[in-house]
């Protein structure tokens, strides 16, 4: 694929702004000639049609869930209503600076307050913040409010956080980066987390434990509540990542399994859009014992009048520039406005009743290792499919039939792991064509293995060699002169 | 529900499938005590037209195209071009997620390595990330970097970042238990380096800073010894000014939202972030690479992913994954609309209308610039008499002014600042020059 730089420069351009309406003093004039930039830029400069049909073509070699079927486990990637993106485009939104006067932009505060007590009450929770951009920034923002916690306390000597050895990969990254080692929990033969092994781990060294509810094998933690108990009863905390709420939103809440802190992703559950990896928001609601160290500025309601309270003395401080991705929040605060409890809990039970179906139709034909009931999402193995064929053949050769292939090699505790989240958007007709395909690619798989090791053959470009770009690495458009 | 395609018959179907009665048994494994505590919010459903509407009105509440914008500190009211939000609606680039798979995620990969050529051209420096998520965190991952690097626990910073930065930056050092050392200003607004401690691992710089002021940087390289130097910047100066790569910046990070992002009340934006080729295993964040298919054919794929939290887990260089890829999108195609013309072109812009408007404001009594200091876009006055009252007539004239307490941090007092972009007109900033008493 050719890039932007490799576009011929049309002659002249210009004609995006204005000449200048004021006198022209010059730039020697106006700053020293230290300040000057010396070499050139080498952008190409382009005539509009070009750019348009670059960008176009671009968009073609994509895969997006309006293209199709995109089952990329613990992602939930579902439908991303249009009309979010119509609100976060509205002038009164989008042109707004952050920095304008609370007279100003009394009905973006009005949103943000308004979205802060929905999601209080779907979590069930004290409070919440809508300042994390994203899951990991919310993971991690978690991490400072119980690093903050045990500091108010003066328990110093908390250093550790459990996880579970299914945990999300940001999860040990968040906990390392906010200055906590980590200990691993082993899980049982159900999937589950092992309450031996985490009685073992718990001691007065454990700041708290960070679990993913269901799990990352799409299975609830039936025992929650003594899971939870448990690091309260050692004096730790609990974070409950969020990632996959979209299999209970609407009917339970995890304030009522016993989470300290739990992070929303509204680009997944609240049907933001991923955007090729982000925007996102990741707000985190907080536990009554929390509360007072969320993030600054918080907003609230005093006398009809919406304000920023920066006035927050036990606070962690700030983790993003403003008030975190307010045009995500629009969007989120549209979508749930207008599911309504009913649409909410719609979600929450058709995303699982899609799950368990294709769960039970392709166990049939691939090794489904923690079989049982799952949530939104279940994770089959690709061991054992057929001689010599790995998880990655059968997700390439899914490209060939226009599906998006699952989230392969996650959780770790399965091998040659196939992690499918259906979601709740799409339909019985979407999944029995996808159960064929997955059948098609499992006989390939015994009767011409080829045709997996090859794959993907009809996608733009096939299999890439990412050893040499790891040994080599070309991380840009060699300009003129390099 | 609109967005859920099943019947109820199709429902019935699976359920039968699956060989359970009701959509409550696939529940069944959720504790009764639980459930029980289950409450609902009190809201019920909405069409899609009574939504837009409550939210249209909530939008119109804020009005701020009403006013004059001259608020600054970071954020800035650029023009977008129409190619911006048009190219980047496309469904292709807003519902994909990460480039997992490379081979039918080539649009957003691509876009990704021209992203990272061009803030490596900007910025004057080897390498560049895909983004991360505002200028804010990309400073904080910068400084966490260089503590990966140097290990000494401590950085400098001068007293002159934007509020939102230090405020940010102050809360990731805390909690990874790195010391700040600030450093005081100069009565000119530069950043004052006399008193620099030894033993840190960065010394982080901001240009322009928060009074608008460009910070000399030749010879600062040399004055810090090996501590990594990092330098935040505004990426549409460069078109006109030396990038930090020429002063052998370490790390160059910036807020991307200058370049073809819409304000947005502050998010989302964009945090760029480049540095030297020598510590690229210690950056944070996606990075794409350009690499061959098995056919020999040029694509593109995530690149030193042995980096990242999805392989190297607790070990990570950052706990990274959604990032702001969209918005790098929206600055990419920003970039290559405006080229190196149009880049410089908006640039002078924004250089000759603030200094157009700080010259008619200086050019009332009792009112100067608060540091000589050469600026870009963005300056402070000193204002004669209450700062407070100057600011309230502004804001009654139907400007967007910021209120002097924000910089009282800074030790500011009787002062404003504004901040001019290509979008204001000489009508403009003659009649805000009015307001103050000027002639104009």
């Amino acid at each position: 694929m050719s890039t932007i730089f490799d576009c011929r420069c049309s002659e002249k351009v210009g004609g995006l702004f204005p000449e200048l309406d004021v006198p022209a003093q010059g730039v020697e004039r106006l700053i020293d000639a230290a300040h000057v930039r010396t070499q050139p830029l080498r952008l190409p400069d382009l005539s509009e049609p070009q750019v348009a049909r670059h960008y176009t073509k671009l968009s073609k070699l994509n895969f997006g869930v309006d293209d199709g079927f995109y089952p990329l486990g613990s992602c939930t990637m579902k439908y991303n209503p249009k009309l979010n993106e119509a609100m976060a485009v509205l002038p009164g939104f989008s042109g707004l600076h952050p920095r304008s006067d609370v007279s100003r932009s009394q009905g973006a505060l009005q949103l943000m307050f308004e979205l802060t007590g929905f999601l209080r009450g779907i979590a069930g929770m004290a409070d919440v913040s809508l300042q994390p951009v994203a899951g990991a920034h919310g993971e991690l923002a978690g991490m400072f409010l119980f690093k903050k916690y045990f500091q108010v306390r003066g328990e110093h000597e908390r250093k550790r956080i459990l996880l579970p050895d299914t945990a999300h990969g940001t999860n040990p990254a968040s906990a390392a980066l906010a200055g906590f080692s980590v200990t691993e929990v082993a899980s049982d033969e159900t999937g589950r987390i092992d309450l031996a092994a985490l009685d073992e781990a718990l001691d007065d060294t454990v700041a708290g434990i960070m679990l993913t509810v269901p799990n990352t094998l799409g299975i609830f933690e039936s025992d929650i509540l003594q899971v939870t108990e448990k690091v309260h009863a050692a004096g730790g905390l609990c974070y409950f990542d969020g990632a996959n709420l979209n299999s209970y939103m609407g009917k339970t809440r995890p304030g009522d399994m016993g989470a300290d802190v739990f992070h929303f992703n509204l680009h997944k559950t609240m049907s933001t859009p991923h955007g090729g990896g982000g925007p996102g928001s990741g707000p985190i609601a907080v536990s009554d014992a929390l509360v007072d160290y969320l993030p600054v500025p918080r907003v609230r309601l005093e006398n009809e009048q919406y304000k920023l309270d920066w006035n927050c003395p036990h606070s962690i401080g700030s983790v993003h520039s403003f008030y975190g991705n307010f045009l995500v929040a629009v969007r989120a605060f549209a979508y749930i406005l207008q599911l309504g409890d009913v649409g909410l809990r719609e979600v929450s039970e058709n995303a699982v009743l899609n799950a368990n179906y294709l769960q039970q139709r392709l166990k049939k034909t691939y090794a489904l290792p923690y079989d049982g009931l799952c949530k939104h999402e279940f994770v089959l193995s690709g061991k054992g499919l057929a001689e010599g064929i790995s998880t990655l053949d059968i997700a390439k050769r899914l490209i060939d039939y226009g599906v998006h292939p699952p989230t392969i090699y996650f959780p770790l505790t399965v091998k040659e792991a196939i992690m499918i989240e259906p979601t709740e958007t799409e339909s019985k007709a979407t999944l029995d064509r996808f159960a064929e395909i997955m059948e098609i690619v499992a006989r390939e798989a015994k009767e011409n293995p080829q045709l997996l090791h090859d794959a993907p053959v009809r996608a733009s470009v096939r299999r890439l060699d990412q050893t040499q770009a790891a040994k080599n690495p070309v991380l840009k458009v060699p300009l003129d002169g390099e | 529900m609109r967005y859920i395609p099943n019947t109820s018959a199709d429902r019935d179907e699976m359920l039968a499938s699956i060989g359970v009665s009701s959509i409550e048994a696939l529940f069944a494994d959720i504790p009764e005590s639980v459930r029980s505590c289950f409450r609902p919010l009190g809201l019920p459903p909405r069409s899609e037209m009574e939504v837009a509407s409550i939210v249209s009105d909530m939008a119109d509440r804020n009005k701020p195209t009403d006013a004059v914008c001259l608020l600054g500190g970071g954020i800035y009211d650029h023009y977008v071009p129409s190619v911006v939000g048009n190219l980047l609606s496309r469904s292709e680039f807003v519902t994909a997620y990460t480039p997992y798979q490379p081979e039918i995620s080539q649009g957003t990969l691509t876009a990704m390595f021209e992203f990272q050529t061009y803030v490596c051209e900007l910025t004057g420096m080897d390498i560049a990330n895909a983004s991360m998520y505002d200028g804010a965190t990309a400073m904080a991952e910068a400084v966490l970097m260089a503590e990966r690097i140097r290990k000494r626990g401590a950085v400098a910073v001068p007293r002159s970042l934007f509020s939102h930065l230090r405020r940010t930056l102050d809360t990731y050092c805390w909690a990874t238990d790195i010391q700040i050392h600030e450093m005081n200003y100069l009565p000119d607004g530069t950043a004052d380096w006399q008193s620099l401690p030894e033993q840190l691992s960065a010394v982080v710089v901001q240009t322009p800073n928060a009074f608008g002021v460009i910070e000399p940087l030749a010879g600062l390289k040399e004055r810090i010894g090996d501590a990594l130097l990092i330098v935040s910047c505004n990426p549409l100066s460069l078109g006109l000014l030396q990038p930090p790569g020429a002063y052998k910046a370490d790390i160059v990070v910036a807020e991307g939202q200058s370049l073809g992002l819409a304000m947005g009340y502050g998010g989302p934006l964009l945090g760029l972030f480049a540095a030297r080729e020598e510590h690229l295993r210690q950056m944070p964040g996606r990075i794409a690479g350009r690499t061959v298919d098995v056919d020999g054919k040029t694509g593109y794929a995530m690149a030193a992913q042995t980096r990242e939290q999805h392989i190297r887990r607790q070990r990570a260089t950052s706990n990274i994954c959604t990032n702001s890829a969209l918005c790098a999108l929206a600055t990419t195609i920003y970039l290559a609309s405006a080229g190196s013309a149009g880049l410089r072109q908006v640039a002078k812009l924004n250089l000759e209308k603030a200094h157009y408007l700080a010259d008619r404001i200086t050019a009332i009594d009792g009112y100067e610039l608060a540091f000589a200091g050469d600026f870009f876009n963005e300056f402070i006055v000193n204002v004669p008499g209450d700062a407070t009252e100057i600011h309230d007539a502004l804001v009654q004239a139907g400007f967007a002014v910021e209120a002097p307490q924000a910089l009282q941090s800074f030790g500011l007092d009787r002062v404003l600042r504004f901040a001019v972009t290509e979008k204001r007109t000489k009508n403009e900033l003659d009649r805000l020059t009015r307001v103050l008493g000027g002639s104009r």
